[in-house]
This record gives C-alpha cells, sequence and structure tokens, in this order.
C-alpha cells in the first residue's frame, strides 16, 4: 500500500497540512515540516513558489514572494523534499503549485526529480483535465500520484474527467474562489462530499478556507481528510523561523479536532 | 490609369513546416497545410501553443463560453448588431490613409496607417470590448471585469459597460495607475471601479493575477473582457475574430486604392492583438510578409518586454507562450516606455506564427519609438500612442531598404493623447 493510501486507511479522517516551502527561507523549511509531522498531521503538502500564484489568496501569495526573496529554487524544492523522506520515511509528502515552474525542463523531468526525492503526489493548480497531456503521462509513468481538484462547478457530467487519472486522492476545494479566504456553508460541502464520493475510488479531502479545529471537525465527519494551509501560512508569516512551534501547536489542535470527528457520532 | 503593382521585391516565404513537437505524446493537430487560417484547433491549441491551463473552477466556465461563442459566431443576428455598433458607436471603417510626407523623409516604400486611432475611445481596443460584451450580455452576465496596463483597454471596457448600463471593475497595476493618470480618471468618468494592484512590479502582468483571482471568486454573475489576444481558449481566437475587422477592412481598403496587396505589414506588440488583428486577413497571400515590433525597452540585453527575442514557451495565465522567465520557470519583469507594450507574455497565435516562420517579428528600443513618435508628429500631423510609435520605429529602419513603389501598411493602433505627460517627462520636459 501506497504512503498515500496508508494515511487514508487509518480508520479515521486524515488532516492534510499545506505550507509554502522556503518561507521563510529554504532553510527554515524542515524544522516547519516536522512540526507539521509532530502536531499529528497525516499528509503533508509543500508548495512550489511562484511569482504568479493566482489561484491565492493574500497570505499564501505573500509567501510565495517571501520564498522566492529568500532566493528558494525548484533544485531547493526537491532538496527539502529529499531530506524530509529521510527524515520521515512513512509520512507522505505532496508537491503543490503551478504548471511552469513543473513544466519548464519537460514532465519527464520534473516526474524523475519527484521520483528521485520520494515525492508521492502532485498538484498542480492550472492544469485541468484537458491539459492533462502537459503533465499527467509523465507522473503516471514514474509512478507519482496526481491529485487533482475539484470545485463547486465541477458538475456531475464533469466529475468523470476529474477522476480519470487521479491517485492518491481527491482535493475537493469547498469554494468557488482563492485559497485563504471565505468558508463555505457545512450543508454545501456534505453535500458535495456525498455526490463525488459517490462517484470516486479514492480519498476525498476538502480544503480552501479552513481555519479551526471546529471548521475542520464539522468537515472531517463527512470528508476523508480534511486540508488547512492559510491558517499555517499566517503562523509562518507572523514567527518567521520561529514558527515551528506555534505550527506544531495548531496543528496538533486540528489534529486532535479531526482525527476524532467521527468518534460517538456512529 | 492603375498601373499594375511590379513584383514584390521580399524574400519568399519559408516552407511551410509543422511546428516542433507537435506529435509528442500523440498531441497532433497541425492546421491543414494550405492554410495559415484554420487554428486553434477544437481543444485551442496552436501547434503547442495556448490551450486551457486554468484553475478547475474556471474550467466549466470556459467551456460555456467557447460554446456560446461558437454559436453566435454562427448567428447572424449576433453579427449585425456587432456590425452595427461598430459602424455607428465606433465610427469604422477607420480610414487608410496614405503617409506622404514621412513617405518623402524615409525615401523608400511608400507608408500608409491603418488609422485605428480615430476610433471611438483612441485605440483598437474598443473593437474587442464591443464583441465580447454582447457576447456576456447573450450568456446573461451581469457585471464585467476586466485587466489594463496602458489604461486603452480599461478604457474601452469602461466605456461599453456604460453604454450597456453594466457594472464594472477594472484591475490595474500601481505602477501603470500612477503613469498613466488621463487613463485612470476616463474610466472613473465612465461609472468604473478601479482598483490598483500593488502586487509584483504593479503592471499589467499582476492586473491580469488579480483579475483572475476576482473572476475565480465570481463565476456566476461575472464576464472577464480580456483586453489582449492571450489567456485561455477562446480568448485568443475570440479577440482575434473581433480585431480582424482592422485587417479586413483594411485589405479592402488597400484594393480599392492601388489595386493591389501591401507588401509588408507592420504593427506593435504587447500581447499582440493589434497585430493579430491586422495580419489574420491576410495570411494566406504569400505575397504579404508581415513584421511584428515588440518592446526592447532599454535594450534586448538589459530590461526588456519582448518574449519572442528574449523569451521561451511556457505556461502563464491560462496559455501556453512564449515567456520571460528564469531557468525555474519563474516570471520576470518586463520593461517598457509604453505601459501597453510592458508585459512578459504574447498571444499564443504570435508563437505559432514565429515558430513556423509565417510572420517575422523584431524589437524596438524605449529611444527609437520615442525618436518615432517624434518623427510622426512632425511629418503628418499626427500623436500616435507610444504603442504604436514601437511599429513606426520598425517602418522607420525598414522603408529605406525598399523601393518606391513598395507598400508598407503599419497599424496605428491608439493615439498618444494618454502619452503626452510621460513623453515630456522623457524629454526633459516639465508640463
Amino acid at each position: 500500500m501506497s504512503r498515500l493510501a496508508q494515511a487514508f486507511a487509518k480508520g479515521r479522517p486524515a488532516l492534510v497540512t499545506f505550507v509554502t516551502g522556503g518561507d521563510p527561507t529554504p532553510d527554515a523549511t524542515a524544522s516547519i515540516l516536522d512540526a507539521l509531522v509532530e502536531g499529528g498531521a497525516d499528509v503533508i503538502e509543500l508548495g512550489m513558489p511562484f511569482t504568479d500564484p493566482m489561484a491565492d489568496g493574500p497570505a499564501i501569495q505573500l509567501a510565495n514572494l517571501r520564498s522566492l526573496g529568500a532566493g528558494t529554487t525548484t533544485a531547493a524544492i526537491f532538496r527539502i523534499a529529499a531530506e524530509f523522506r529521510a527524515r520521515h520515511p512513512e509520512v507522505p509528502l505532496v508537491l503543490m503549485g503551478y504548471a511552469n515552474p513543473m513544466t519548464i525542463r519537460g514532465a519527464d523531468w520534473f516526474a524523475t526529480e519527484c521520483v528521485k526525492a520520494g515525492v508521492d503526489g502532485v498538484i498542480c493548480v492550472d492544469i485541468p483535465p484537458e491539459e492533462d497531456p502537459e503533465l499527467g503521462p509523465a507522473l503516471r509513468d514514474a509512478g507519482v500520484s496526481l491529485i487533482r481538484l475539484a470545485t463547486p462547478t465541477t458538475d456531475h457530467a464533469r466529475l468523470p474527467a476529474v477522476l480519470d487519472g487521479s491517485s492518491g486522492f481527491l482535493y475537493y476545494v469547498s469554494v468557488a474562489g482563492i485559497t485563504g479566504m471565505q468558508q463555505a456553508a457545512q450543508a454545501s460541502i456534505d453535500e458535495a462530499v456525498a455526490r463525488i464520493k459517490a462517484s470516486a475510488t479514492i480519498p476525498v479531502a476538502v480544503g480552501f478556507g479552513v481555519r479551526t479545529p471546529d471548521q475542520a471537525a464539522a468537515i472531517a465527519r463527512v470528508a476523508d481528510g480534511v486540508v488547512v494551509g492559510s491558517a499555517l501560512v499566517d503562523l509562518v508569516a507572523k514567527h518567521g523561523t520561529d514558527a515551528a512551534g506555534p505550527v506544531k501547536e495548531l496543528t496538533a489542535a486540528l489534529a486532535a479536532a479531526v482525527h476524532s470527528a467521527r468518534k460517538g457520532a456512529f | 490609369m492603375q498601373h499594375l503593382p511590379p513584383a514584390p521585391k521580399v524574400r519568399a516565404l519559408q516552407i511551410w513546416t509543422f511546428p516542433r513537437g507537435s506529435a509528442k505524446r500523440g498531441r497532433m493537430n497541425a492546421p491543414t497545410p494550405n492554410s495559415f487560417r484554420t487554428l486553434p484547433d477544437e481543444r485551442g491549441h496552436f501547434g503547442q501553443f495556448g490551450g486551457r491551463y486554468v484553475a478547475e473552477t474556471l474550467m466549466p466556465l470556459i467551456l460555456d463560453l467557447e460554446a456560446e461563442y461558437r454559436k453566435a459566431k454562427a448567428d447572424p443576428a449576433f453579427q449585425a448588431e456587432f456590425d452595427d455598433l461598430l459602424e455607428h458607436y465606433v465610427g469604422r471603417p477607420s480610414p487608410l490613409y496614405f503617409a506622404p510626407r514621412i513617405t518623402e523623409e524615409l525615401g523608400g516604400a511608400q507608408i500608409w496607417f491603418k488609422r485605428d486611432e480615430l476610433n471611438h475611445t483612441g485605440a483598437h481596443k474598443i473593437n474587442n470590448c464591443v464583441g465580447q460584451i454582447l457576447l456576456a450580455m447573450r450568456m446573461g452576465k451581469t457585471r464585467i471585469i476586466a485587466e489594463t496596463g496602458a489604461g486603452q483597454h480599461g478604457v474601452a471596457t469602461a466605456t461599453v459597460c456604460a453604454r450597456f448600463g453594466l457594472p464594472c471593475v477594472i484591475f490595474m497595476g500601481a505602477t501603470d495607475v500612477a503613469r498613466q493618470a488621463p487613463n485612470v480618471f476616463r474610466m472613473k468618468l465612465l461609472g468604473a471601479e478601479v482598483v490598483p494592484v500593488t502586487a509584483g512590479a504593479g503592471t499589467l502582468k499582476d492586473a491580469m493575477n488579480e483579475a483572475l483571482r476576482d473572476w475565480v471568486a465570481n463565476v456566476h454573475n461575472t464576464f472577464y473582457i480580456i483586453g489582449t489576444a492571450a489567456g485561455p481558449h477562446p480568448y485568443p481566437e475570440m479577440v482575434r475574430d473581433f480585431q480582424s475587422v482592422i485587417g479586413k477592412e483594411a485589405r479592402v481598403q488597400m484594393m480599392e486604392r492601388t489595386g493591389r496587396l501591401p507588401d509588408v505589414l507592420v504593427a506593435a506588440i504587447g500581447g499582440g492583438s493589434n497585430a493579430i488583428g491586422l495580419f489574420h486577413p491576410f495570411l494566406d497571400d504569400p505575397s504579404v510578409k508581415m513584421l511584428g515590433v515588440e518592446a526592447a525597452g532599454h535594450g534586448l540585453d538589459k530590461e526588456h518586454a519582448a518574449s519572442l527575442a528574449g523569451g521561451r514557451p511556457g505556461i502563464l495565465h491560462g496559455n501556453k507562450t512564449y515567456l520571460l522567465q528564469d531557468e525555474d520557470g519563474q516570471i520576470t519583469e518586463g520593461h517598457s516606455i509604453s505601459a501597453g507594450l510592458d508585459y512578459p507574455g504574447i498571444g499564443p497565435e504570435h508563437s505559432w506564427l514565429k515558430e513556423i516562420g509565417r510572420v517575422d517579428y523584431t524589437s524596438v528600443t524605449d529611444k527609437e519609438a520615442l525618436n518615432a513618435f517624434q518623427l510622426l508628429c512632425r511629418t503628418e500631423g499626427i500623436i500616435p500612442a507610444l504603442e504604436p510609435a514601437h511599429a513606426i520605429a520598425a517602418v522607420q529602419k525598414l522603408a529605406p531598404t525598399m523601393d518606391k513603389d513598395q507598400i508598407i501598411l503599419a497599424n496605428l493602433c491608439g493615439r498618444g493623447d494618454k502619452d503626452i505627460f510621460s513623453v515630456a517627462e522623457h524629454l526633459g520636459v516639465s508640463l
């Protein structure tokens, strides 16, 4: 069983956490990733910085700028990933970012580097199923999961195309919008997750706008996983190279809420 | 009596070649080899360029837009309304003008201008805005957003929104807000909300990022009027089609006036909408050469905005095209004296036309554009925008190398009223 499959097969919902790689500096990222693991995160998303993060709200936009300003390169991201893999052989690691940095040296190059660094999956914000040949075949050939996004605008007719070629998990973006802004109404999340899970054979994780343990717990009652990003990135913004402590604290609170969300509910 | 035109003394077109990499992973999408006017393919690709690289939230909307555009394109009523507005509201057809004094001064080919600077709002941008707002209303959208660099597209969008009574939000880089103050005021007079974007260098690329962020959060009611022939499919095709009125008119006018086709077409390129609008109707005329002119800024070895000359293919803002970027694919900032050319990318059809060799591309510096700006003022009594001043600078180099019976047709895509303050500053004059 792959690391990603194991993360969603623990008999409880999974906590998926996102931070931007290289924020505030490439060297400081390792301690922040360790804090996520120690806090109880089940899957780690490592953001690849990009100059033009057009799907992101202010928090992650600024994180991208801090990271690039500190000199983070693609090579540094793969070095951070490889070192994480050496320290945490069992924790799944997913790269998340935009198409241009992922494809500029060729999709095959990127897929090979993912394998070498022990990366389990890739989320590319701006490659929809229609442009799958750009990256999907190379990742699948290399055995790296392509994790696609579904959104409130992904209707019943489109969902099979989104699921086709996806693996690891499906990332349901709960609001039509950018990261870190408003939260969706819980009823709409419940309805969407139920609809998607009727078609999906892979786990469904829900993100965008999830900031507190209570919100995370409410989603974990219906979804296989909950994704938290901007709230953690805000802590990195506030505490800089001393962010590991606060990040671990919030992660632990989120993990407790997510992992126990279904206890007594059934 | 009209003399027959002499045989053009320009080099022959390159032999047709299939775009490089088109067969990769089974993605064959070449046009029929006897026409350059059949692309994009059904997936929105021009060879390896173009496409639909957008977030999933936007994808269903992009597909709806494409379907609705196909219907509108086939609907005579839509075309009739578009034509009527272009004639009576925009003031088309724009004149085709033979420029005698600049021709004499340069001492070579005859220089003709397509006078799109005489359009309502002072540039070619309005052609596209009329088409897109008709489509927006056809789709039942009730709110319009747009990005703008020099402010010409923002003014044109605000204009059609006022004309049709739709609320309008314009995203404009904070740097551009400062250097294009007259256009900011125009947009506000027209009822638009202007949102200054401080991210990045505060120019056109950042404005486009912010417009995309707004769109993804308001997909249910909002139509994004993209100002250039770039972005996700169907925008490059749609904007080209609306702007092709420039080339269609010019072709007919030139035949009526001279009985022949021009030898060379010249147009400035930021995203490339005025150029593709002029070029596209002539692409299958083998005797007509075409020259696109990018902004070389301070020089191609320094800061510039020439994506084709100094960039390489990559993915940004929904399409694959030539981009200014570093080795990691991080986008680098463009620079041009002209806010309208200050963009690190270019429309995907231009990338394809460059790769197959149908169109030649060159670049001119800020300084050359400033000189050409003054030359046109002095010789023809026309104050051009800094964008077409780049085309005129290329004409300045080209015309003396050609014979006096040859014809250059340049697109005068905007007037310079908006630029007099920044030109004065560059010339060391305080107003």
